[in-house]
């Protein structure tokens, strides 16, 4: 696996715009004028490198890490598992994915979140995981519940779990979120449609995959992430003017 | 038909969220004890050379109101100008930070070694900066944007010469407030917007 060139420039428009105003908070959070583009450098070309020696066994089971494995969290219990892979296909392994997401009720261990649903008590809902060198990951938890927010008068958010992926260069970062195959909240909720094209929200649409179930433990969804890709040719680190 | 190109296309962005701190940083979210290690702690350790600094500042929306729930992340090289996993780096420089505006202040305070410049591509001389990732509710995808110092000599600096309308320019530069002291605001929209980055 060698990083050599730039990165490929980002195609805008498969992420949702800056301003999206059925998401009310976009309207006052979004630049008004346009980023300036510039060919990627050692800035962004570089990244931060993660040794396995910082995990913790059980960091990417949020059914036991809470409790530090005393007592299970309470939901229906999944496998969550996918690929990290770039724009031209290939694996990125060895890079941090990180996800935080509600419990089964749709409440937050958040010091913010007010709703009235109940925390549980083993219930964390943080966890985190290297890719092997397949690109591979996978985490244990309990599916979150949908919860209601303050946008429009009657907005509930699917449900859902943020992802946040680094990739081998700080100009790959990511956050993005993962939603549930068959959940009818989806095509309703503000944040989901930031996305212009329905096929590229349906990119953040997890099936459910039997195959990787365990019987009578765990169902399994399949969440792929690609990140961006590094141009890589022969004439790449030409001298300038040459 | 023209053969497929069968790249893929990356993953869309959706926002961090208000509650993005439950993940990435853990105790700040209220949850101490989560990992035993948090990731992104301190972009410095013991021992690190060159001039400790500490830039503080806020992340204003479009009515001139902090945001009490952005994340920031910062990458830098070291003192030096070579970055982490460079031959001959500061091992003292782990380069990532992640920090947050305060949840009543909106305050963010980032406490790192003052980076040197380096050549990039082309060999152009980049002036010292630091890179800067932003996420929060209401942000759609995290902004790249960065931080130059005003006592430093950015004349030559590629990205800050390719900003067309100079006036933006300082949007970008930190104000020196004493010694090794410097305030960086970051306004999202509006009057003295800050310079974002497709990069």
């Amino acid at each position: 696996m060698t990083d050599l060139g730039a990165l490929v420039p980002r195609n805008r428009a498969v992420h949702p715009p800056a301003y999206a105003p059925d998401y009310k908070t976009s309207v006052t959070r979004s630049p008004s004028l346009p980023l300036l583009s510039l060919e990627s450098g050692p800035s962004e070309e570089t990244g931060p490198v993660f040794g396995h020696n910082r995990f913790g066994a059980l960091d990417n089971n949020l059914i036991l890490n809470w409790s530090k494995g005393a007592a299970p969290a309470v939901g229906e219990r999944i496998l969550v598992y996918g690929r990290v892979l770039d724009e031209r296909g290939r694996a990125v392994p060895n890079t941090l994915i990180e996800i935080w997401q509600a419990n089964a009720g749709g409440r937050y261990r958040h010091v913010k979140d007010t709703y009235f649903a109940p925390l549980d008590p083993n219930f964390g809902g943080c966890g985190r995981a290297l890719t092997d060198d397949q690109g591979q990951y996978q985490f244990l938890t309990i599916r979150p519940g949908a919860y209601p927010w303050p946008n429009r008068a009657n907005d509930w958010r699917p449900m859902h779990i943020h992802i946040s992926v680094y990739g081998h260069s700080f100009g790959q970062r990511l956050i993005t979120q993962m939603y549930f195959e068959g959940d009818p909240l989806i095509a309703l909720c503000p944040i989901a449609n930031t996305i212009r094209e329905r096929s590229n929200l349906d990119r953040l649409v997890a099936p459910l995959d039997m195959t990787m179930a365990r019987p009578l433990d765990f169902l399994a969804y399949k969440f792929d992430i690609v990140l961006r890709g590094r141009r890589q040719t022969m004439f790449e680190n030409r001298l300038e003017g040459l | 038909m023209v053969q497929s190109l069968n790249n893929l296309s990356e993953t869309p962005s959706q926002t961090a969220g208000p509650y993005v701190h439950i993940g990435c940083m853990p105790t700040f979210a209220g949850n101490a004890g989560a990992y035993d290690e948090e990731i992104g702690t301190s972009p410095i350790a013991d021992g690190v050379t060159g001039e400790i600094i500490e830039i503080s500042g806020s992340v204003f929306d479009g009515t001139g109101t902090a945001l009490r729930d952005a994340m920031l992340e910062s990458w830098q090289p070291d003192a030096g100008g070579l970055f982490p996993g460079q031959p001959g780096a500061d091992p003292a420089v782990s380069g990532l930070c992640r920090f947050a505006a305060d949840g009543v202040s909106g305050e963010y305070r980032l406490r790192t070694v003052k980076p040197g410049g380096f050549s990039g591509r082309g060999g152009k001389w980049s002036a010292p900066h630091i890179s800067l990732w932003i996420v929060a509710r209401g942000i759609n995808i995290g902004l790249n944007t960065r931080i130059y110092f005003d006592d430093e000599d950015n004349s030559a600096d590629p990205l800050l010469n390719a900003i067309e309308l100079k006036v933006r320019i300082p949007t970008l530069i930190a104000k020196k407030t004493g010694p090794g002291q410097y305030r960086f605001d970051i306004r999202l929209q509006g009057e003295g917007e800050t310079v974002f980055l497709d990069i």
